[in-house]
């Protein structure tokens, strides 16, 4: 599958393109097929996410999984300080 | 400390000024990100794997306790609570939101701060020797130079658009403490016949094809030495390459067209740059130097120091170091304890330091390029107390040189540009040699990490060095050996394959046991691996 993603334009936070708007969880983030780049352009134009590009992504029980690791700690925040990220509880060798 | 003057201040209030409606434009959409980027870069402000990071300037390393004060207040009120101390001496906020950075650079620029020139193909920040002012090998404070080349780097209009950023470093002594040779241009300030001058390095850096600076003058009087640098510059900008990134830093320039011809440029370009008259009239450099007039010291203080506390003790012999005034002491403050993130420090921690400074430091602290925190003029009969005082707030660690003493990048838990983590493998060989004696018996060991090939972890020039890499999407760590970036500066070499995360502290551990099984008396790690060669560690590694 592909996700969408980016930044919010005002607060730097990672986002993903949900089918119908943003959310910081990647669990939301919906497939965009072949339609990524067009919808890039739309939203990024509107200043609705910052710095957006297309992802590869593997479709799993618990949500879009990246397929890279550097959007899987996109995804959950620096796995060092687990106090900072969307998931305090889980084990930063989830992003492995 | 020097003290901005009008021209300093208004410059910095009208650059704040000045991108707050850059980012007011940028978020009503009247400027692109393609616009709005090397503007922003420009401001210290880059677009990280999980927001905006802001990169401050601390020049030469040197700050005030207010400044530290300001940088705790910014971590706590605009971030999350912490900051990171850098390679280049600076400090980086990790989770900074765009609409609030003018509010940021606003606050900094009160107490005479500002995040100018930290990124961009322009000449970042001047290093220097974090013992400055304070070491007696040094044969003058090279801060009065590095400041007159602040000032003449400041938005330099012939030095804005180079073809890629310029470093440079000053030192005053024979040791090395800054990476000088690493440098786009090293300055060592030395005496000749009595005669204070420099003697030139350029074309030295780490990233993907690290150089050692080879020697292009070998004296320049002081009188010369801002003219000479600018003909240096100049050469730079009209010969560097602006078609290929990887090929545009200027050690690349001189590695091709060669040193001499280099230098036969610079001589000539000299000429015409020493006509123009750029060089400070003494009475300006006097002004400059007398910021940096020696502190007020107790000419009656006492070396004499109660050892009885065993750790008190261990702290002593690692972290202190002697201070060119009897009764005095230059305090490392090592932000390396074990589990910690090398170069973070909370904004409570940033505090302590703070007023540890203007309580026993004449107001001054220092910015490593180990990232650590000195209290450059301490007392020798505070350092008791001082010590208390860290060990509190868990900054007594006395590990400064030894093996867990790393240096690490951010690496891709923060860095967009990182293949690797490099703060977990930190962690992990942090606690694999916790044990104090042990660190203490393998010695000077100096260990740094990159999450990639840009080497912001100056792996290239660690005793041991490792380089994150990505393996098919995988992390996988290179190790290399036998680099340093001291006065015996020279490149580490990698070793063979690859290792995982967990393989990579195994393999540092091997190459420890080697040396431990073949060091000569007084031999550090480094000294052993220059006598033995590679041989004997690639056996334990791979045979």
């Amino acid at each position: 599958m592909k996700l969408l993603t980016g930044n919010d334009l005002p607060s730097g936070d990672v986002i993903w393109w949900t089918g119908s708007g943003w959310s910081r969880h990647v669990e939301d983030a919906a497939d965009t097929g072949t339609d990524g780049e067009a919808i890039l352009a739309v939203e990024q134009a509107a200043r609705r996410v910052n710095g957006a590009y297309v992802i590869d992504a593997a479709a799993t029980p618990d949500g879009p999984r990246p397929a890279h690791i550097k959007e899987r700690i996109r995804a959950l925040g620096p796995t060092v300080r687990m106090d900072l990220t969307l998931k305090p509880e889980v084990s930063p060798e989830v992003v492995l | 400390m020097y003290q901005y003057d009008k021209y300093d201040q208004s410059i910095v209030d009208a650059r704040v000024e000045e991108f707050r409606d850059q980012v007011k434009r940028r978020l009503a959409g009247e400027i692109t990100e393609d616009q709005f980027k090397p503007l922003r870069l420009m401001n210290g402000l880059y677009l990280q794997l999980h927001a905006y990071m802001l990169r401050v300037a601390v020049p030469y390393g040197t700050l005030s306790g207010p400044q530290m004060h300001m940088l705790a207040h910014i971590a706590r009120k605009y971030d999350r609570g912490y900051g990171h101390f850098t390679t280049r001496q600076n400090i980086q906020y990790n989770w900074i939101k765009l609409d609030e950075c003018p509010d940021i650079l606003a606050e900094l620029a009160t107490v005479e701060m500002h995040a100018i020139q930290t990124s961009g193909n322009c000449i970042r920040n001047i290093s220097s020797d974090q013992y400055a002012g304070a070491a007696a090998d040094e044969v003058a404070d090279p801060r009065p130079w590095a400041e007159l080349l602040r000032q003449w780097s400041t938005f330099h209009p012939e030095f804005t658009y180079l073809p890629r950023k310029f470093k440079i470093a000053v030192i005053a002594a024979d040791e090395d403490r800054a990476a000088m040779r690493l440098h786009d241009i090293g300055i060592q300030l030395v005496k000749k016949d009595g005669v204070l001058g420099g003697r030139i390095f350029v074309g030295g850096g780490m990233g993907r094809t690290p150089m050692i600076a080879p020697e292009i003058k070998n004296f320049v009087t002081a009188d010369d030495l801002l003219s000479y640098v600018e003909a240096c510059l100049r050469v730079y900008n009209r010969y560097g390459r602006r078609d290929n990134i990887y090929k545009a830093r200027i050690k690349i320039l001189i590695h091709e067209i060669g040193a001499d011809e280099y230098r036969r440029q610079v001589e000539e370009e000299f000429v015409a740059v020493k006509a123009l008259g750029i060089d400070p009239p003494q009475a300006e450099f006097d002004r400059i130097t007398a910021f940096f007039a020696p502190p007020a010291f107790d000419a009656g203080a006492s070396d004499a120091i109660d050892r009885t506390d065993p750790d008190f003790a261990v702290w002593l012999d690692q972290n202190v170091k002697p201070h060119k005034q009897p009764g005095y002491a230059i305090v490392n403050i090592s932000l390396k304890k074990t589990g910690d993130i090398p170069g973070d420090a909370s904004a409570d921690q940033i505090d302590v330091m703070a007023d540890l400074a203007t309580k026993y430091s004449f107001d001054e602290l220092r910015v490593t390029h180990a990232q650590n925190i000195v209290l450059p003029h301490v007392a020798v009969r505070d350092l008791p107390e001082v010590w208390r005082t860290l060990d509190a707030a868990g900054l007594a660690a006395a590990n400064l040189d030894l093996i867990t003493d790393i240096i690490a990048c951010p690496g891709l838990d923060y860095c967009s540009l990182a293949n690797a983590r490099s703060i977990p493998v930190a962690q992990k060989i942090a606690s694999r040699f916790a044990d104090q004696g042990r660190q203490r018996d393998l010695g000077e060991l100096k260990l740094k990490i990159s999450g990639c090939i840009n080497a912001c972890g100056h792996h290239h020039a660690g005793h041991i060095g490792i380089l994150g890499v990505d393996k098919k999407g995988t992390e996988n760590y290179q190790l290399l050996l036998g680099g340093s970036g001291a006065e015996d500066a020279s490149l580490g070499k990698i070793t063979g394959p690859g290792f995982d995360e967990d393989g990579i502290v195994d393999a540092v551990e091997k190459v420890t046991n080697v040396y431990l099984g073949v060091r000569a008396d007084g031999e550090r790690f480094l000294d052993t691996y220059r006598r033995v060669g590679m041989e004997p560690f690639k056996e334990a590694l791979y045979g």
